[in-house]
């Protein structure tokens, strides 16, 4: 993993990725082919009228699997906090998360675990895991990521904050950087940007003048580096040195990774196939192809596999009861600290 | 006798020494100032944040979901103004996550007028706090009160809203009022836990032994019994009203001033018995005129207790203007003043259906 200065308009592979073992690979592969289809199943709700709204993360599969892989996955100060986005599922599936769940979210039933049909689709929320709720206004995890790093400064667990790069316009990426970086304080925060190189319709070059979010770190003292987030491998690795430096260290790092926006900003732009991007589980598969670890027939065969188990499930979770109009006024105040139990 | 300052220190105090506050924090919150209202001096978790509101508020909504227990400053609530997004999502978290995550936070800001505080330190936050669901919302008339809802607020599972009402800061409260533990005498109070001016390097305060006590939230308090005029009021207007009765009982007035110290939730009995008795009911605050909480809870006595009104409910609030003049007339014509309390208070005894 190496630093980039020079403008990027594509995704870019800095330095050639180590290989991982055919086992990992196929592991990593099995959960991108997985989260695409569960992608792709979310769509689907919502063109047939299961779902109000889609958005998700198809072409950011190839960073978030790794990502889920390689957190501390547990609850409590001692494990990793995720202040995750509206297009994680990949890494909410690489943790181990039913993608069943991400229908329920979609389709607004009582049983969505994330916000028992509150919320719109990939808008996870699990205690158990740290994953604290995803939001709809864009970059506020990067002021409240400030507040679970605090209180990491000394366990064992590190506090993960993910975005796109159109918001890092917002105040609150700074706000993250500043009270990160302060010197005696640092605050052990990965910070990482997926980078996809627009916000909804306004291209990455609209919005921001210097060449990547990555070089505003260096101002802080923050180590920083631009990866390519189609490559698993690289995603890997870098994330991998990432997120051990946070912890050994407990200092800041930001990650910027170059990614895809396949089936553009969300359902309010059609969800359609963008045909002009990387498709990084595209691009895995021939790897794998090439390295003999898959067959074009098994590759197939798992998508056609997986493809029908979500269909089933998505015509199981149609049947599943819709939240009641009581149900509106449960959960407004708390009767017990259930954060403070944690610990 | 402990100013209601000093009685939000040895809350915070006793939060952070036995109810398991991790962290005080906020512009200028830890040493060596302590606050600019000096509500944090020598206190152990205290400790500056940058020039960050957003920053400030999200950081305690991330200690409160990573199990800890934040009491974070606005340094003047006119400069909350940036953060109503996040204050939104402390509000929502538990809501919007099914019962997943609470957050448990307190945010204590210095709210309204009354020191020639110009246009921004003199922002009333009761109107827009109120519009935040998901948070309780205290404000405090009196440093026992002070006292009291702040360990409530600190022991609360949820967001809380703790204004404190800045004109009233440095008054100190009744005899009678005397904090569990706290010394008579307020000269030896002041010299245990004030900082000394100048150099306080070497200074510890010296903690009374203050003993618990909780007011709790959603709780109102009669501030004067009366009969013939309920005043629902909270914070800077409280000892306003009470004198504003005090002077009418002279002209055979006798008006009830009810203190709400909590706006979220409120104390509905309480305000439905009190108007059930004196039949007249007026509403004073601060915060502007229009789309103000006195509004709303005019609404609800018009809506459910509207036979039982022998005049029409009044609302003595601040007017909707950009901001507090920093000249003394237009302070005193932009909030509510004792004199027009009264005048309102003398109309409403008067009014007849």
């Amino acid at each position: 993993m190496s630093t980039s200065s020079r403008p990027t308009t594509h995704p870019v592979s800095v330095s050639a990725p180590p290989r991982l073992a055919a086992e990992t690979c196929l592991q990593i592969y099995d959960l991108m082919l997985r989260a695409r289809v569960l992608e792709e199943r979310l769509i689907t709700m919502y063109k047939q009228g299961d779902g109000f709204f889609w958005i998700g993360g198809p072409g950011e599969e190839a960073f978030n699997v790794p990502l889920g892989l390689l957190v501390d996955k547990g609850r409590g100060v001692d494990h990793d906090f995720l202040h995750l986005h509206y297009r994680s599922a990949a890494t909410l599936l690489a943790m181990g998360a039913d993608p069943v769940d991400a229908l329920r979210q979609m389709k607004n039933v009582a049983s969505d675990p994330y916000s028992k049909g509150r919320n719109f689709a990939g808008h996870f929320s699990v205690r158990e895991w740290n994953i604290v709720p995803v939001t709809s206004p864009i970059e506020v995890q990067y002021s409240i990521a400030i507040g679970t790093a605090r209180a990491q400064r000394k366990a064992k667990g590190i506090t993960v904050v993910q975005g796109g790069d159109a918001g890092t316009a917002e105040g609150d990426f700074a706000t993250c950087m500043v009270w990160a970086s302060r010197k005696g304080a640092e605050l052990p925060v990965l910070m990482i940007v997926t980078n996809n190189r627009y916000g909804i319709s306004t291209p990455y070059a609209g919005q921001h003048g210097y060449e990547q979010i990555s070089d505003r770190g260096k101002a802080f003292g923050i180590q920083t580096a631009v990866i390519d987030g189609n490559d698993p491998e690289a995603s890997y690795a870098a994330l991998k040195q990432a997120i051990a430096y946070v912890r050994n260290e407990k200092r800041p790092f930001l990650l910027e990774a170059m990614v895809s926006r396949l089936r553009g900003h969300s359902s309010a732009s059609g969800a359609n196939l963008v045909k002009d991007e990387i498709d990084c589980v595209a691009r895995f598969e021939e790897r794998l192809i090439e390295r003999q670890i898959l067959t074009r027939a098994e590759i197939d065969r798992r998508r056609e596999t997986y493809t029908n188990e979500l269909a089933e499930a998505a015509k199981h979770v149609r049947t599943e009861a819709q939240p009641t109009p009581e149900s509106a006024f449960d959960y407004i105040f708390a009767e017990r600290n259930l954060v403070g139990e944690d610990n | 006798m402990a100013t209601m300052i000093q009685a939000i220190r040895l809350a915070l105090h006793v939060g952070e020494t036995r109810l398991g506050v991790t962290d005080i924090f906020g512009e200028d919150v830890g040493a060596p100032l302590g606050g600019v209202f000096t509500g944090t001096q020598g206190l152990e978790t205290a400790w500056n944040t940058p020039l960050d509101e957003r920053g400030i508020v999200g950081t305690a909504i991330g200690l409160a979901l990573a199990g800890q227990r934040p009491v974070a400053e606005i340094q003047f609530c006119d400069y909350a103004f940036n953060t109503i997004d996040l204050l939104k999502l402390a509000g929502n978290t538990y809501w919007s996550s099914g019962g997943d995550w609470n957050v448990p936070m307190v945010l204590m800001t210095p709210v309204g007028a009354g020191i020639r505080g110009s246009i921004y330190h003199s922002h009333s936050f009761d109107a827009t706090a109120t519009r935040i669901p998901g948070w309780k919302i205290v404000m405090p008339s009196n440093p026992r009160d002070a006292y009291g809802l702040m360990l409530s607020a600190i022991v609360d599972p949820n967001p809380v809203m703790f204004l404190m009402p800045k004109a009233l800061l440095r008054l100190k409260g009744k005899p009678s009022d005397l904090l569990p533990g706290e010394p008579e005498d307020d000269k030896q109070l002041a010299s245990m836990i004030d900082a000394p001016l100048g150099d306080r390097s070497a200074w510890k305060p010296r903690w009374p032994d203050v003993q618990e006590l909780y007011i709790p939230i959603g709780e109102s308090r009669i501030a004067r019994p009366g009969s013939r005029v309920t005043v629902l009021t909270y914070g800077r207007n409280v000892p306003m009203a009470v004198a504003a009765a005090d002077e009418l009982a002279a002209e055979g007035i006798d008006t009830e001033v009810l203190d709400l110290r909590s706006l979220h939730p409120y104390d509905w009995p309480a305000i439905a018995a009190s108007v059930r008795k004196t039949n007249r009911v007026l509403c004073v605050n601060e915060d502007t005129e229009v789309t103000n909480f006195g509004e709303h809870l005019i609404r609800r006595i018009v809506e459910e207790l509207f036979y039982e009104l022998h005049a029409p409910p009044r609302l003595v609030a601040g007017a909707h203007l950009p901001g507090i003049g920093l000249a003394d007339a237009l302070e005193m014509a932009s909030v509510p003043q004792k004199d027009g309390i009264k005048t309102a208070i003398r109309e409403l005894a008067a009014h007849e259906p």
